[in-house]
């Protein structure tokens, strides 16, 4: 695909992310950032295949995370949200990919760390929260020495001296009883818990950035409320910055600050979260909104599905991946790629970030089919 | 507005009546003691609208120990008692979190779980009585779709096979054109006939849906138990089985009891609402009132903490954060089973005696559903049914929620209901 | 995660640029011919479905360990059906034994027409060696496939019953575990009076049952329990056909499996029964287990001896497994398409 090979530095001209130049920063509402904190420019992960062509699963992504924000990137399986996020934080196997682009944390380039220096970072500045929280948790260590651990290795501090800590972090993450719950085993939590106790080790070092991948996907919606709460309390109190990475909208509408819809692997709409929930631009943005039941809608109304599944998708190579799914194609949407460009006809709150779109014949506003 | 919000905002200018809900409760008691409701052929002339009539159903999965000769040691209390009037050509959606029993119920309703004890009437026979060859005779009338698309489909199996497995099965292959009705059956589900050839692995995640309702309705049943039919799907496909779904029950009259989690599908989807918590009903209404009135606690911080894929309303909904988790079915909490989590939780009746499901007539919704008689079911449905012993104080504002944040969860175990704190700002209305 | 999973419309260059224009076909004609769109299901394609054991078998063709696996055991399977024909001797012949001399040259050197020599009865080695493959593929074979039908039974009965016969057939299993392998055929050759190729084959056989019927209880409780059987059940479907439609067929993968690497161990084994003196006492009929057991006596002064009937010993085991192997990677569900 030849727009995914351009060069890892270069910055991409049409895909505005967020970035200082397009960026003023008493327009982002929050006074403290003066630059992006995360910045992920051009990146793409390839997967190679046996006998096949390289699959690409991250097509030329870029966007920018400021301190203090949450950011969401949204889409549905096989998009890449979760390759995204892995290729950030330097965890996708050694062997049978590629990946290129940069993902510069506070100026510097990860991608181009050694894994020792990358180690040291994932932990103490960045951290990630995944979707099972069983798996992610050893299954045959106490969560009080797991959580431990993690202090230990990144603050050096002594065993004795971290456990209280360790301590304190759970209870801060509304563990109840943490002195007992210190001395459990993974299996002995529930669900929630687990997942708290997840984030309780992601926060051991006060990260500057935490990636949560499907926080809350396992869990219960009456539980899933609890650790959103807590997620919002923590990017408030503490100005971490926040990647959220999910299928469901309605999370994103409660949480995020800028939301990034991917298909395909590529970003194909980036808004704040108002605007885009109230005039989305791209047919597939569109198409999830009035496919999704709300609860406090009337009822006895139609749901209108996006036709046909990510198994339609045509390369982007001379097209549009959504175009096959696509309610309003137009010729050019199969012989022309669309680029990520600013959006200039979209409305947009006074003193927001603008708008970008990557979509030949978007959405007109008022046209929204809701 | 929220649902949660539109409840509290009811229950301002409501007055309780004490004597109303005392009648409401003998009425009910007449009504709908489990267990004791006549079963058989006989209830069927002046019920013939209710196809699924459960009564005091109980599946107890036993606990196990031991080597050489296993020891029953407990009891999985999966479900605990339920009665359910399922009404012909409606769908009855069953909302519950993980744990609560409400697949088990789906299943057992099936007869595809050993039930412990209670009867299930289908269209006048009582199933849970039936034994082999004539159950498996039975199994015609009432079918699955399950959650996971691919897991339910034999990867052996052609769609051709497998779906003429089921109509063997009852001899209705015999006699008929099996290609015209196999033609059919795809069209039916919005697949092309090339499918047949194909197996299961070949498709994607939303056409192995559509592939399991076929094969469900390859039998043609009256009944189709949809366990979860959507949750494992893309959020863009979700909406396209939901349609085939209705579209499915419209042109061939189908009963469906929609078993989920996701509050937003079960309310779009079904007629009546019944919501489970830890084995057993505690709240149950058609769609329209349930959403718009919930009464029971757990209800309503069930409902509240449905997210909305709107910021405008996310911005300000209220939610109801309930603390700990669900409790070990294995050792449900004694008196109301959500008294350990309930923000309304009062000192007395709660702790030690199990509320039973009543009718209440709080908002007066139950009349007003009735406005609408084409959406109505059997009897039962029109009515709002709630298993709370304070939900006429609690919709009348005389007792309120305690509240807490997010990071102040309390002890979740069941059985160390000691740690709870009392309801601190509970003026006990009794 | 996310998966990972191959883009669908990947393929080779060529197929791709078809779809594509199919695809865009179908869009430009999008107005007037509204059922050449994506249909609300989406797309399926005309051709014919592929069956996992089908592609499971267009993974394994392009796989170099299964093939060398492969090659090994053909050649070996071929080898056991010509070698009459191609030894140059009669492997039971004694055409050297006038060299043989007890004292000062027990085993016949290597000369013109017999280039690997002869063993003590002064019979050809290389005759010995090819026509030996026969019987060391009975063996094999007949040892695998006795095990195979016994652990069938037994684990068909457990997995598809389940309950008191499921505990029961796994009581007598796990007895049939607790015993050593060489206890159990030191008393099968005592109770034939008289040890044969046969006993040697029963032993092993029987050895292999408890294992074979474990594999097959596990996989198949496994099935009992999974959706598509419950499917079944829901459906109607009669309890036999349950059973030898859905549950048998899905669980026979990891038997399979392990079928072809018991055939490399059941070969190792006769080698070993033979070498501790339990094996065939009749040694006209050549078997490389037993001409290693045979060459022990000798294995000091004349090491060939051994070598040449053990090399032949490693070379098929290993065939046989590395087609185990394989097979296991191609029919392992995680590494479907």
């Amino acid at each position: 695909m030849s727009t995914a090979a351009s060069p890892p530095d270069r910055r991409h001209p049409t895909a505005p992310a967020d970035g200082p130049a397009v960026h003023d920063p008493a327009a982002a509402g929050r006074s403290d950032a003066t630059g992006p904190l995360l910045s992920v420019r051009n990146l793409t992960v390839r997967f190679r295949r046996q006998g096949e062509e390289d699959f690409v699963a991250v097509d030329d992504v870029s966007f920018d995370v400021r301190a203090g924000q949450t950011v969401g990137l949204v889409g549905e399986s096989g998009c890449g949200k979760s390759v995204t996020s892995l290729a950030i934080m330097g965890l996708l196997p050694k062997r049978g990919n590629t990946v290129t682009g940069r993902v510069d944390f506070e100026g510097i380039d990860l991608l181009s760390l050694s894994p020792r220096q990358l180690r040291d970072r994932r932990g103490r500045d960045i951290a990630m929260i995944f979707q099972d929280p069983l798996s992610s948790l050893n299954p045959v260590v106490p969560i009080g020495v797991q959580v431990s651990e993690v202090i230990e290795r990144h603050v050096g501090l002594s065993r004795a001296k971290a456990r209280p800590q360790a301590r304190e972090l759970l209870s801060k993450v509304g563990i109840p009883d943490p002195d007992r719950r210190l001395s459990e085993y993974p299996h002995q939590l529930s669900g929630g818990m687990r997942q708290r106790a997840l984030i309780a080790m992601a926060l051991a070092c006060r990260p500057r950035l935490l990636i949560a991948d499907e926080p809350t996907t396992a869990l219960d919606v009456t539980i899933q409320a609890q650790i959103l709460a807590l997620l919002k309390e923590l990017v408030q109190d503490s100005g971490t910055a926040l990647v959220m990475i999910t299928h469901d909208l309605g999370v994103v509408a409660g949480l995020c600050d800028r939301v990034n819809v991917l298909y395909g692997g590529r970003i194909v709409e980036r808004a704040d979260r108002h605007e885009l929930f109230a005039t989305p631009r791209h047919p597939y943005t569109n198409g999830l909104l009035a496919s999704i039941p709300r609860l406090d809608a009337p009822r006895g109304q139609r749901l209108s599905p996006v036709p046909g599944s990510v198994a339609d998708n045509i390369p982007w190579d001379h097209a549009c991946a959504f175009a096959p799914r696509c309610d309003r194609p137009v010729a050019a949407c199969r012989e022309v790629t669309p680029e990520l460009v600013t959006d200039e006809a979209a409305p947009s709150a006074p003193g927001g970030l603008p708008r970008a779109l990557r979509c030949h014949h978007p959405v007109e506003p008022g046209q929204e089919s809701r | 507005m929220s649902p949660a919000r539109a409840a509290g905002h009811d229950g301002h200018d409501h007055d309780r009546s004490g004597e109303r809900e005392q009648q409401r409760e003998r009425e009910h008691a007449q009504e709908h003691r489990p267990g004791r409701e006549p079963d058989g052929p006989a209830g069927e002339g002046t019920d013939g609208d209710v196809l699924v009539r459960v009564r005091g159903l109980k599946v107890h999965f036993p606990i196990k120990r031991g080597i050489v000769l296993d020891r029953t040691v407990g009891h999985v209390y999966a479900v605990d008692g339920i009665d359910m009037d399922i009404p012909r050509g409606r769908t009855y959606g069953l909302v519950g979190e993980s744990g609560c029993g409400k697949s088990t119920f789906g299943r057992a309703l099936l007869r595809l779980e050993e039930l412990t004890e209670g009867s299930v009437v289908f269209d006048g026979v009582d199933v849970a009585s039936l034994k082999g060859e004539e159950l498996r005779r039975r199994r015609q009338d009432m079918q699955m779709i399950f959650q996971d698309p691919l897991g339910s489909l034999d990867p052996r199996q052609t769609i051709e096979s497998l779906l003429l497995e089921g109509m063997s099965a009852h001899g209705l292959t015999k006699g008929q054109d099996t290609r015209t009705r196999l033609r059919e059956l795809m069209a039916a589900v919005g697949l092309p006939t090339a499918a047949l050839r194909k197996y299961p692995h070949e498709f994607s995640g939303g056409q192995r849906q559509r592939i399991g309702i076929a094969r469900a309705l390859s039998v043609n049943p009256k009944l189709i138990v949809a366990d979860e039919p959507v949750s494992a799907l893309d959020v863009s496909v979700q909406a396209q089985v939901v349609n085939l779904l209705e579209d499915l029950q419209d042109e061939l009259g189908l009963t469906y009891l929609v078993v989920a989690h996701d509050l937003a599908v079960v309310r779009h989807i079904s007629d009546v609402i019944g919501v489970m918590y830890l084995g057993s009903l505690v709240e149950e209404a058609d769609a329209d009132s349930l959403y718009e009135a919930p009464l029971h606690p757990y209800t309503r911080a069930l409902m509240s903490a449905v997210p909305v894929p709107d910021p405008e309303v996310e911005d300000v909904r209220e939610q109801i954060l309930l603390s700990g988790d669900l409790p070990s079915p294995a050792a449900p909490p004694s008196g109301c089973r959500f008294h350990t989590r309930c923000p309304w939780r009062q000192e007395t009746r709660c702790d030690d005696e199990r509320p039973e499901l009543r009718v209440v007539d709080v908002t007066g919704r139950s009349v007003a559903g009735d406005a609408d008689p084409t959406r109505r079911g059997g009897p039962g449905a029109s009515s709002h049914r709630v298993a709370c012993h304070w939900v006429e104080e609690i919709a009348a504002g005389t007792i309120t929620p305690r509240r807490r944040a997010a990071s102040d969860a309390e002890p979740e175990t069941i059985g160390r209901t000691g740690d709870n704190p009392p309801g601190r700002s509970a003026d006990s209305g009794a | 995660m996310n998966d990972p999973r191959p883009h669908p419309r990947g393929g080779l260059g060529a197929r791709k640029k078809e779809r594509i224009d199919s695809l865009a076909r179908a869009g430009a004609r999008r107005d007037d011919a509204p059922d050449t769109e994506v249909a609300s299901a989406g797309t399926v394609d005309d051709r014919a479905g592929v069956s996992l054991v089908a592609s499971a078998w267009r993974r394994l063709r392009r796989n170099v360990v299964f093939l060398a696996g492969a090659t090994i055991v053909v050649l070996f399977v071929i080898l056991a059906l010509v070698a009459p024909l191609v030894a140059p001797h009669d492997p039971s012949a004694g055409l050297l034994l006038s060299q043989v001399r007890q004292q000062t040259n027990p085993i016949p050197g290597p000369q013109p027409g017999f280039p690997l020599g002869g063993d003590q009865a002064g019979r050809d080695l290389l005759s010995r060696l090819l026509v030996g493959s026969r019987q060391t593929l009975y063996v094999g074979v007949f040892a695998t496939l006795g095990g195979l039908i016994g652990g069938l039974t037994l684990g068909t009965l457990a997995g598809a019953f389940g309950g008191w016969i499921d505990s029961l057939v796994m009581r007598v299993v796990d007895v049939m575990l607790s015993i050593p392998s060489l206890l159990m055929a030191f008393s099968i050759a005592a109770i034939a009076a008289r040890p044969s190729q046969w006993t040697v084959i029963l032993a092993i056989a029987i050895v292999q049952v408890p294992i074979f019927a474990r594999l097959l209880r596990g996989s198949m409780l496994a099935q009992r329990h999974s959706d598509h059987v419950l499917a079944a059940r829901a459906l109607g479907v009669k309890p036999a056909p349950i059973v030898f439609r859905h549950m048998l067929p899905n669980a026979l993968g990891p038997v399979i499996v392990q079928a072809t690497l018991v055939v490399a161990t059941a070969i190792i084994d006769a080698a070993a029964l033979s070498f501790l003196g339990l094996g065939n006492p009749d040694d006209r009929v050549p078997e490389w287990g037993q001409m290693l057991g045979a060459a022990q006596t000798y294995l000091a002064g004349y090491p060939h001896l051994a070598f040449y009937p053990a090399a032949c010993i490693i070379v098929v085991a290993l065939g046989f497994t590395l087609m185990g192997e394989s097979l296991r990677e191609a029919l392992d569900p995680k590494s479907r398409r």
